[in-house]
Formats: structure tokens, C-alpha cells, sequence
């Protein structure tokens, strides 16, 4: 699995943070998205897609 | 004879939500998905931000690509119009013509935007739900929208935009407005801006910070609008908005005459939950789709996002919100109840053999942002209705907020903005289950000492 951020649309909701604290961050200034992990073990991708099916922005993408 | 579809009616965030969902959820049947604008499925927060602003186009807004819809197998229907169901067959009605016999049905129609009686002809009035309401929006409010000759200096000089409904889609508006350098007015029928939602004490917070970026705020009843007719054939153009007698300043002083000029005047006076559809008498759509703590109306149907009205089981009252994050998580819960239910009376379609979960009570802690010059409000839990309201962290300087809301003895909600985001998610924890009021109090003491 592979991760790619549109950061830029970010609203700074967390909820990617709550789902999957490992993979995300958020920027303490403006709260934005941070990736940790743009490759995540497998035992991190449930909670990935389902932060990527969350997020309220569309800002997270998961490719294969 | 060929296998019934699960049909989506609203291709927007929470319709999406709810067709992906399906697919994940093990749905290998056909799948349609309604909507009635001729776009693909697109956000709607930012059209009164980025959008309006000019700062995005169109694309910036599209939750996902064809190639992202492509693996759903979706059949995409554009451009039409659900126009009835009837429930005890689950058979849709697709523009008045076509009939079309579901396994079950999501509704996902959302709400729209409300209107003041006779300005659908006026020109320049203008009401933003959409992306083309947005776009025709944008295009009066930015350079060269205005063609020479209706009295404005042609280029984006400054120009009186009246704002009617001081909530906060008037509230985001307005501020963009004044970033584009426009006279802006905001009258609402509430004293305080955005009232309604957080309550008086962060509204007047609010108010000074549009007040400070030279926003002008009335309190009035919208009686009528002034008009000229340019003789060109598009009809009247608006020229003025006339307020009912009585009407006043925020501040408290005469609002200076009744007779508000304006070039351009937007309308975000509420919504309307868009169940003018939904006629078959099984169904309650006293605003919006009442459904039980799952999403169902009815066996079979489902709904989801701005259009739902369902027992919250932490709450205990039906509730409905009009926030985009929730229009995600009810899409997919919805979805996944109704594939449960399916899946209980029978075979489904699913076709792996994977035993069947059950239906769950849809329970989220609610969360809603808006974005207002540079000032990020967020708030978790419900900050509308409430009884109670303490505001423990107030620095009008620093522009750090913190409210929090009360009903009934509970603490019920929590409003944020200018706090670090690690705080603000510690801030979900307190309002997750309503708490005690002087439990969530000292909660809320810790969460925001801790650094
Ligand atoms: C300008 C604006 C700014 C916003 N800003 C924020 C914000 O900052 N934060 C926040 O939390 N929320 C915000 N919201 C609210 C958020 O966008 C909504 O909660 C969310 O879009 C709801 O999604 P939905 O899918 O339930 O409904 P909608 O997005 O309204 O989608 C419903 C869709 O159904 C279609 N439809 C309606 N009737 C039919 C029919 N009979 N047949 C077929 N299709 C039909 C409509 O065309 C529409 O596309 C904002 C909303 C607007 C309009
Ligand atoms: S959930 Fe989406 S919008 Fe919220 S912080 Fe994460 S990436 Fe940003």
C-alpha cells in the first residue's frame, strides 16, 4: 500500500489522527495533515482506507 | 430475470459514501447511483470558501476521479431525478418516467437551499448550495462578472453585496466577500450572527471579528427588494433590499434607513430537506426522512446525510445534522445496515459466503468546522439547542475560543478554535457520551492544560 496526500485540502478535522495514529499527524500551527508513513505495514491497512473513507476533505488517496 | 440493483439516490457525499461502502461491504449486485446535478459527486464546504474565493476550480472539489468511480461498476445517473418511491415494492421513479424495482434503496437528497418569495426571476439574487448556485456567485463577486453599464466599475472594484441570513454559509460568504473587497451587509432575523448553531456567547465573538474586517451587521425582517428593469431582456435587476420597520444595527442603533443598496444580494436563510419526493404516506418526512437508531424509514430504505432524521441512542431525541463529516460516516452506515438487513432475509447477492453482521445503532460523535477569515471554528458533539453554554477559554487577542454546551445536566458539545489540534481532538473524548456537566467541566480543565 501507498499513500498520497492533496494536503492542500485539508480541513484539519483529525479524524485520519483518531483512525490511524501511526500513518497521520496533524501540524500543531494549522492542524494540517501530516504523513508518518507513506508506506504502512498490513496490519495498518484497515485502518487507512477506513481514514481515507472518513476523511470528510477527500484528502487522503490509497493506492494498491 | 435479472437481479434487482441497490439504488443510491443523491450522488453527493453521503450517497457516494454509501455506494463505496457497498462495494466494500461485499455488494456484487448492480449498483445505481442518482443524482440530479450533471456534475460528478463534488464537496460542497468549499464552494463557500475556496471556491467563492476563486482560489480553487471546479476539479479541486471532485471527490473522486472516473478512474476512482470506475472500479465501483456504478451505473452513474446523471442528470436525473428521483421523483418517487414507492416502499412496499421498493420501486424508484426516475424522472416521472422510468420505473425502476430495487433490493433496497439509500436516500442521500439532501437538503435545499430555501428561497424568498419572488426572487427566482430578480437578477443578481443568488442562493449558494450548489456548484453552479457557486459559480454564478463567484462570477458576480469577481473581476469582469458584472457586465459594463449596470452602474459598477467594471474589474472588481468595490461593490455592495447584501447578505440575507446571518448563519454560518452567510457568515462564510461574507467574509470572502470582504477578502474581495466588497461592501458587505449581513441582516439576519437573530441579534447575533450565527446564534442559532453556537450560541450567543461565541456569536459575539464572531460579530467582532466581522465587525473588524468592516462587515456591517443588522438585525431586520427582509420585507422586499428594489429592482430596475435594464431593458435588455433579462428581466429586473435587484438594486436594493428593503428591511421591515424596526430594524437595527447589531450594536443596538437605527440601521440607518430600511433601504439596504445592493448590487448583489445572496440568500442563506436555512435549508429545506429535499423530501419533496418522497410522497408515499409509510414514510415521515416532517423535516427530513425520519429513520430509526439503524437509518431505516422502512424496511429496505435507508437514508443518510443532511436529508436523515434518526434516533441518536446517545442522545436519546431525533437528530439531524447538516455537517459534511457526518454525511460520510451515516453513507456508510447506512450501507452497511442495509446489507445486513438484506442479508437476514435471504440470499442476497453477496454471493461469498461470509456469515451476515448485524445491523448497529448509528452513534457518531458529531463534528463540524467553518472557516472565517483565518479563524478555524471546530466543534464535536451538538452546540445547537442547548441550555447551557460556559466559554472557559475566551482571549479575544490571542482569537482562542472554547465553549462548551450543556442540555439537560450533560455536557453535549464542545466548540474550539485557535487551540492546538491535539487539544481540540482530546476536547472529542469529553462530549463522546454526554457527561455530567461538572465531570466534562474538570475534563475539559485537564484536556487543556495539558499542553
Ligand atoms: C456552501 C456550503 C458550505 C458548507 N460548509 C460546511 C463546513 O464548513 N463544514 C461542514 O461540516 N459542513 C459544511 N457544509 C455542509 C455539508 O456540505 C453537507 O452536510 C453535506 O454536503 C451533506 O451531504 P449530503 O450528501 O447529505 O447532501 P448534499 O451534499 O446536499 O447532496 C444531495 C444530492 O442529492 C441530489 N438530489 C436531491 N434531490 C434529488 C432527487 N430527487 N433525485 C436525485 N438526486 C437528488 C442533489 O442534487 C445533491 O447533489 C456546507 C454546505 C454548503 C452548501
Ligand atoms: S481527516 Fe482529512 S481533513 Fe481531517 S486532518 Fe485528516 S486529512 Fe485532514
Amino acid at each position: 500500500m501507498k499513500i498520497t496526500l492533496d494536503a492542500d485540502k485539508c480541513c484539519a478535522a483529525g479524524q485520519c489522527v483518531l483512525i490511524a495514529p501511526e500513518v497521520f499527524d496533524q501540524r500543531d500551527e494549522d492542524g494540517v495533515v501530516v504523513l508518518l508513513d507513506a508506506a504502512p505495514p498490513a496490519a495498518q491497512h484497515d485502518a487507512v482506507r477506513e481514514a481515507a473513507a472518513i476523511c470528510p476533505a477527500a484528502v487522503i488517496e490509497v493506492h494498491a | 430475470m435479472t437481479a434487482r440493483p441497490i439504488a443510491v439516490v443523491g450522488a453527493s457525499a453521503a450517497g457516494l459514501a454509501a455506494a463505496e461502502t457497498l462495494r466494500r461491504s461485499g455488494w456484487r449486485g448492480p449498483l445505481t447511483l442518482i443524482g440530479a446535478e450533471p456534475h460528478l459527486p463534488y464537496d460542497r464546504p468549499p464552494l463557500s470558501k475556496q471556491l467563492l474565493h476563486g482560489a480553487w476550480e471546479p476539479e479541486k472539489l471532485r471527490l473522486r476521479t472516473e478512474e476512482q468511480l470506475a472500479p465501483l461498476d456504478l451505473d452513474l445517473r446523471l442528470g436525473t431525478r428521483a421523483t418517487g418511491l414507492d416502499v412496499a415494492t421498493r420501486t424508484l421513479t426516475l424522472d416521472g418516467a422510468e420505473s425502476l424495482a430495487c433490493a433496497g434503496v439509500v436516500i442521500a437528497t439532501g437538503v435545499a437551499a430555501r428561497t424568498l418569495p419572488g426572487t427566482d426571476r430578480l437578477t443578481g439574487v443568488h442562493t449558494l448550495r450548489t456548484l453552479d448556485d457557486a459559480l454564478a456567485l463567484r462570477g458576480r463577486l469577481t473581476k469582469g462578472g458584472t457586465p459594463a453599464g449596470e452602474g459598477v466599475a467594471g474589474g472588481g472594484g468595490t461593490r455592495r453585496l447584501v447578505i440575507v441570513g446571518n448563519g454560518v454559509l452567510g457568515c462564510e460568504a461574507a467574509a470572502v466577500a470582504r477578502e474581495l473587497g466588497h461592501e458587505v451587509t449581513v441582516v439576519g432575523i437573530e441579534g447575533t450572527p450565527m446564534a442559532a448553531a453556537v450560541g450567543t456567547d461565541v456569536g459575539t465573538l464572531l460579530a467582532e471579528e466581522h465587525r473588524d474586517r468592516g462587515v456591517r451587521l443588522l438585525t431586520g425582517t427582509v420585507e422586499g427588494f428594489d429592482t430596475t428593469d435594464p431593458g435588455d431582456g433579462r428581466g429586473p435587476q435587484v438594486t436594493a433590499v428593503r428591511l421591515a420597520p424596526g430594524s437595527t444595527s447589531a450594536s443596538g442603533g437605527a440601521a440607518g434607513g430600511t433601504r439596504l443598496p445592493a448590487d448583489t444580494v445572496l440568500v442563506a436563510i436555512g435549508s429545506r430537506p429535499a423530501v419533496d419526493w418522497l410522497t408515499d404516506p409509510a414514510l415521515d418526512t416532517t423535516d427530513g426522512l425520519r429513520c430509526d437508531a439503524y437509518c431505516a424509514a422502512a424496511p429496505g430504505v435507508y437514508a443518510a446525510g443532511d436529508v436523515a432524521r434518526w434516533d441518536h441512542p446517545a442522545h436519546g431525541r431525533p437528530l439531524r445534522f447538516e455537517h459534511r463529516m457526518n454525511a460520510t460516516e451515516q453513507g456508510m452506515a447506512a450501507a452497511r445496515n442495509l446489507l445486513a438487513e438484506l442479508a437476514a432475509d435471504g440470499p442476497t447477492g453477496t454471493g461469498d459466503g461470509t456469515p451476515a453482521p448485524e445491523r448497529r445503532p448509528f452513534a457518531p460523535v458529531p463534528y463540524f468546522w467553518s472557516d472565517q477569515y483565518d479563524l478555524k471554528i471546530q466543534a464535536y458533539g451538538l452546540t445547537a439547542g442547548a441550555d447551557r453554554v460556559e466559554t472557559p477559554v475566551r482571549d479575544r487577542a490571542g482569537r482562542r475560543i472554547l465553549a462548551l454546551y450543556g442540555r439537560e445536566g450533560r455536557a453535549v458539545g464542545v466548540l474550539a478554535a485557535g487551540l492546538p489540534p491535539r487539544q481540540i481532538r482530546a476536547l472529542r473524548a469529553v462530549v463522546a457520551d454526554p457527561l455530567p456537566w461538572e465531570e466534562a467541566r474538570e475534563r475539559i480543565a485537564a484536556a487543556t492544560a495539558a499542553g
